[in-house]
């Protein structure tokens, strides 16, 4: 071990607590409930491993996991292919590109409680403008409180306008990147437009693409704010998701064991599957 | 292959160019014959890539026209044109192999399968690239990706002119050599017609056959490396061509003769024409230091290898000399020679004398 200038450690070291302070040190106390049973007057009881099993074996988490990976499976589907659809068709040069740029990024910049409140609003059959225009004037019965299907597509459609942005940034950045002379060569070579996009502008995208599906993935997988202001899960349980149920056995039923037990599944899930993704996407760089 | 003719042509990348200024090319009058190797030498922003765009069709020029053979091309797309081009950085699809890169334009243009085998396989073999074939082309070094972008467009063999766009900007010094040999050899295998653009005049000399020297849009000088060493036609080609390049000298010109700082200059013909400013152009190869001459006092002596550049001054004027050996010390008082036959009176930037008609020319 090195004796001499050991001072790098004083660098990292502020670093360490924070990360110790707000991600390690509760998430150990998530761990401790994980394992103990407790009523709230601070009297613990050893529980081993029964709240992990009770949630492992209970329908009604395999029915929120069933929904959570459906609701993120169809928001992948659409907002990968749209975004990269909108990025190709944004333009590379001129004055447009600032303002295509902003139109873009302003769904991120609302707040998502906003988006929530804004989308259930617009919603509200009678209240809202989609509501009254889908009921009244095109007699479609559309009521997002009353009706599951309803409901799906409105948090869908609130997803999609929330966040396809993320990927048409990300993609667009990445189609800027590619040199004119590529475009160049393969009209030489008399690429078709979609040898262009299978063997160009996709290969020159899959960094930021891998990125951008990585952090829908992990967003979609975690979400809770726009669904629970725009639905509240319901009706029913129809848009219940992973965490809104975590919310309700941890804050509603103040079940703290088992939702405590119940997030360390959630986010082994959610680890597992963005490092099989990166393994997966990343393998063929290496030699 | 094919004869290129440009025509007239002019390109301005202004939509309605007021004056000379706004051309990137402001007039080209030029014939390539079929199979002949040509460099486009000029300094960055010349309009050398412009031409060479528009030769491959990607730019359609504001005015005049480009034929191959007797075919009007001027505003065919770049895949109409047949035309190959190998571009400043090299451009390999990066998810296929080296073969599936190799056959792409040939893939894309309906070849059926034994033709594609044939053509990649002879293509790889010339190129030395037949043992890398089934590895992915990404994962190449940059002088092979580059031999990969020429494969591909040497693989048709119906292209009717080859095009590089400084093709050796990002190979190793080391390698540029081999792959500048490659090429020359390439040339004279498959005969077909290649231009190669390059601001490097060693890349240009040793390509071509023949060098276009272009200033700002403008071609100054067409001819075989030996014509533009040994007789430029403008002092920009002295300069541009040449370690060191040309002296330029201020001068009055006085019949066949010219007067540098008070000092009678024997010159290699009879100055044409009136007015202007006049200039003395002589390259530093042919100033000789000896006993009589015009006295000069020498500032700085670098030996070179092969050679001594030594840098005198006569009055306030630096000149220039190449000395093969024998160099004087910094601060001797010498005198200077030029040898007549090669030296030139130059009027605003153009030659002036007529050229020596009896006599060697060295």
């Amino acid at each position: 071990m090195r004796t001499e200038n050991q001072r790098a450690w004083l660098f990292v070291l502020p670093v360490l607590a924070l990360v110790a302070f707000n991600a390690l040190m509760p998430m150990m106390t998530v761990v401790n409930y994980s394992v103990q049973e407790t009523f709230g007057d601070n009297r613990f009881f050893w529980q081993g491993l029964d709240w992990f099993e009770q949630i492992l074996r209970s329908d009604r988490f395999h029915a929120a996991l069933g929904r959570q990976f459906l609701f993120t499976a169809i928001i992948l589907l659409i907002e990968v292919p749209l975004g990269i659809a909108v990025a190709l068709s944004m333009p590379r040069k001129g004055i447009w590109v600032p303002v295509c740029l902003v139109l873009m990024a302003l769904p991120m910049l609302i707040p998502w409680n906003v988006v929530g409140s804004m989308w259930n609003i617009f919603t509200l059959p009678k209240v809202g403008m989609l509501g009254y225009f889908m009921n009244d004037v095109l007699g479609i019965r559309y009521d997002m409180t009353q009706d599951p299907l309803a409901a799906w597509i409105t948090v869908v459609v609130m997803d999609v306008w929330h966040w396809t942005s993320l990927v048409v940034l990300l993609c667009y950045a990445g189609l800027v990147s590619i040199p004119d002379a590529y475009y160049q060569a393969a009209k030489i070579d008399g690429a078709s437009a979609w040898s262009v996009f299978r063997y160009i502008q996709l290969p020159k995208m899959k960094t930021v693409l891998t990125i951008a599906v990585l952090l829908r993935f992990m967003d979609s997988f975690n979400i809770y704010t726009e669904p629970f202001v725009l639905t509240g899960g319901g009706p029913g349980n129809s848009t219940t998701l992973l965490s809104i149920d975590l919310v309700k056995i941890a804050l509603g039923q103040f079940d703290l064991g088992p939702a405590a037990a119940m997030s360390l599944i959630y986010f082994a899930i959610t680890l597992l599957v963005s490092w099989v993704f990166y393994v997966v996407m990343t393998k063929d760089d290496q030699g | 292959m094919a004869r290129i003719t440009l025509e007239k042509l002019r390109h301005s990348y202004f939509p309605a160019p007021s004056g000379p200024d706004d051309y990137a090319l402001k007039g080209l009058d030029v014939t390539w014959r079929d199979g002949g190797a040509y460099a486009l030498l000029g300094p960055s922003g010349c309009g050398k890539s412009t031409l060479l765009n528009i030769i491959s069709g990607l730019l359609t020029p504001s005015e005049g026209r480009i034929l191959f053979d007797e075919t009007d091309v001027t505003t065919l797309p770049p895949d109409r044109r047949n035309i190959a081009q190998v571009f400043q950085f090299p451009v390999i699809y990066d998810t296929m192999t080296v073969r599936q890169n190799l056959a792409f334009p040939l893939k894309n243009r309906g070849v059926d399968e034994a033709t594609i085998a044939r053509r990649v396989g002879a293509i790889a073999e010339m190129l030395e690239v037949t043992d890398m074939l089934d590895t992915r082309a990404a994962g190449l070094s940059p002088d092979n990706k580059q031999k990969i972008s020429m494969g591909r467009g040497l693989v048709r063999d119906d292209v009717n002119v080859v095009m590089f766009d400084e093709p050796l900007t990002v190979i190793d010094p080391h390698l540029k050599w081999k792959l500048r040999s490659k090429l020359k050899e390439l040339h004279q295998r498959v005969k077909a017609t290649m231009i190669y653009v390059t601001h490097d005049q060693t890349e240009a000399l040793t390509f071509a056959d023949e060098v276009v020297v272009m200033q700002d849009g403008e071609v100054v000088q067409i001819g075989t490396p030996v014509e533009l060493f040994e007789r430029p036609q403008h002092i920009f080609v002295g300069h541009f061509i040449g370690s060191p390049g040309m002296n330029v000298l201020p001068c009055e010109a006085r019949g066949d003769r010219a007067l540098f700082q008070g000092h009678d200059v024997a010159l290699e013909g009879a100055v044409t024409g009136a007015g202007g400013t006049t200039m003395l152009g002589i390259r530093p190869e042919y100033v000789s230091i000896g006993s009589t001459g015009i006295p000069a006092q020498v500032v700085k002596v670098a030996d070179v290898g092969r050679h001594y550049v030594i840098d005198a001054m006569v009055g306030d004027t630096r000149i220039k000399v190449v000395a093969e050996e024998n160099a004087p010390d910094k601060g001797a008082a010498v005198h200077l020679a030029f040898r007549p036959e090669q030296t030139r009176v130059y009027r605003d930037g153009w030659i002036a004398t007529e050229p020596r008609t009896t006599g060697a020319q060295v």
